[in-house]
């Protein structure tokens, strides 16, 4: 049975201190929503994964609910650093973290891999690159049938998986549609599914080669209008793109991260309110 | 023609290398402006292919993001990344693989991970994200990046992507399928491999660039092919629709967006 839950108590139940978890959404359906309630909780000690840690995880890394990222690109698209990632690696502050670092393409097989509960997912990849210096867990298996050595990454399975959707019905089957990523793939990954959506609707239309997550691998659902904002969702949103350009003055220098997360987040008790208290502060 | 910027001649003299229909993997930025030059001006049925999974697509404005809703509402089609990676990029169907760096060598290898040892960084730099697995798979690459002594080095702190390795056959036997870095577009010209060394040399320079002034940006003894070509200034119409991409460009990332009620 799918959960409806206040994105609060979402949060509360399936986000524990010390979990894995996967907070998916390639540029398009980033859960921004969800990153700020677990900001509210005060995680500590995450394990976070993503492909492109994005504005999401720049948050969570610089208010120090992070120890460790598994991820393949961690910029602000466009625009240049992210810089609370940057400062938690370069200085370790406000905590060190521990970098477990791939490519898109060997993500992308680790989910697949984590989504078919095999114990690793294999490319034809990691092809003279140092990652396979500096990360242990980049190996390589050899092919049974023409002896070609293949790499190998173990499989991601997130505690839990949250993602950003457009729409949800009563049942608690998702869809979502656009640019899609991994999204699927790390949803079936994950242990726990968790999904905010713009819209709850009576029933979903046939889908055919939509992407639709069924009722039964969904474990929560939480109704959020513009769950997905700075970053965009298809047919309802665009992408606020001059906001992730003022995020690289915002999150520049500590204090000054600190205070805009204290007003917007911190002071918002969630995310209609956070979406308000940014009414007139560009 | 006169009165342009050595950023629009690199976009315009990148854009000259790609042609109608060939199918493209394109970097955000730069690469992004010089594909989207391309299929405005002489490659019309180019096939873009960015890595959030948008194939065919043609977009009005430039993207910010390798994944903007304007690339997916004017794809062909949109399909889920590992896709794009495992059955478009590493079975092949990729002719032209677009990358930028931070740092180049001599053989086209390219940093983007860090600047300094990796375990106590200078500098953080984003990463590998696509790249890697594009130098390795692409038919070819292109690579586009302003020469200074910092950013064409004499030794990469980290290889995050493969050129031509070592040089010589040393890529042909690491298990890299595409042809490698066939032209690196810089802010004085082209660097292409020498066919048996695959060391990068100078071979072609823009109307008003010298071969000191390339020597001097290169962090390496710059080898100058036998012949060096002189690339033409943009024309008006190149000039032209490059001014209006970001223009256009400039004024829909500044329109406030509106969430719905």
């Amino acid at each position: 049975m799918t959960q409806f839950l206040p994105l609060a108590a979402a949060i509360e139940e399936y986000v524990a201190d010390g979990a894995c978890i996967a907070l998916e959404g390639f540029t398009h359906l980033i859960p921004f929503a969800a990153g700020h309630e677990i900001v509210r909780q005060a995680r500590r000690r995450l394990h976070l994964v993503r492909m492109t840690p994005d504005l999401v995880y720049d948050q969570l890394i610089g208010m120090g609910c992070a120890s460790r990222l598994t991820f393949s690109w961690g910029g602000n698209p466009g625009v240049g650093s992210l810089h609370r990632l940057r400062d938690a690696v370069e200085k370790g502050w406000p905590s060190p973290l521990e970098l477990d670092e791939h490519t898109h393409a060997g993500m992308a097989a680790a989910y697949c891999a984590g989504a078919a509960r095999l114990p690793f997912g294999m490319l034809r990849g990691y092809i003279g690159t140092d990652l396979t210096e500096v990360n242990p867990r980049i190996r390589s298996v050899e092919c049974p049938f023409t002896g070609e050595r293949l790499a190998a990454v173990p499989a991601i399975n997130p505690d839990v998986t949250i993602l950003h959707a457009q729409r949800a019905d009563r049942e608690g089957n998702v869809a979502l549609s656009g640019i899609v990523g991994a999204q699927r793939e790390a949803a079936l990954a994950a242990r726990s599914l968790v999904i905010t959506v713009e819209e709850i609707v009576e029933s979903l239309p046939p889908a055919m080669n939509s992407i639709v997550l069924p009722h039964w691998v969904v474990h929560a659902v939480a109704h959020c209008p513009g769950g997905a904002y700075p970053a965009y969702a298809q047919g309802y949103y665009g992408r606020d793109n001059a906001f992730y350009q003022r995020w690289d003055g915002i999150a520049r220098e500590r204090e000054g991260f600190q205070a805009w997360m204290q007003r917007h987040v911190l002071g918002s008790r969630d995310h209609r309110e956070f979406l308000a208290s940014l009414e007139g502060a560009a | 023609m006169s009165g342009y910027t050595r950023d629009e001649m690199m976009t315009v003299a990148a854009a000259r290398l790609l042609w109608d229909r060939c199918v493209c993997f394109v970097g955000i930025g730069q690469p992004s402006a010089a594909c989207n030059l391309a299929r405005l001006t002489h490659a019309p049925g180019i096939v873009l292919i960015y890595e959030s999974g948008t194939i065919g697509t043609r977009p009005d404005v430039l993207p910010l993001s390798i994944g903007d809703g304007e690339l997916a509402e004017t794809a062909s089609c949109v399909v889920p990344l590992p896709e794009i990676f495992s059955y478009y990029l590493q079975a092949g169907r990729v002719d032209v693989g677009f990358l930028g760096a931070a740092q180049i060598d001599r053989y086209g290898n390219l940093n983007s991970t860090v600047i300094g040892d990796y375990d106590a960084p200078a500098t953080r730099l984003p990463g590998a994200g696509g790249a890697t697995e594009i130098a390795a798979h692409a038919r070819s690459t292109f690579v586009m990046l302003k020469a200074t002594r910092r950013s064409f080095v004499e030794r990469l702190d980290f290889r995050t992507s493969a050129g031509f390795l070592e040089g010589g056959d040393s890529r042909e036997l690491s298990g890299a399928t595409g042809a490698g870095p066939v032209s690196v577009i810089t802010d004085f010209g082209v660097l292409a491999p020498d066919p048996q060394s695959r060391e990068l040399q100078l071979s072609a320079l823009f109307p008003d660039a010298t071969v000191e002034e390339a020597r001097a940006a290169v962090g390496w003894p710059l080898g100058i092919a036998a012949e060096v070509g002189r690339i033409e200034a943009p024309s008006a119409a190149e000039l032209a629709t490059l001014r209006e991409l970001h223009a256009r460009t400039r004024a829909a990332h500044a329109r406030p967006v509106h969430l719905p009620a």
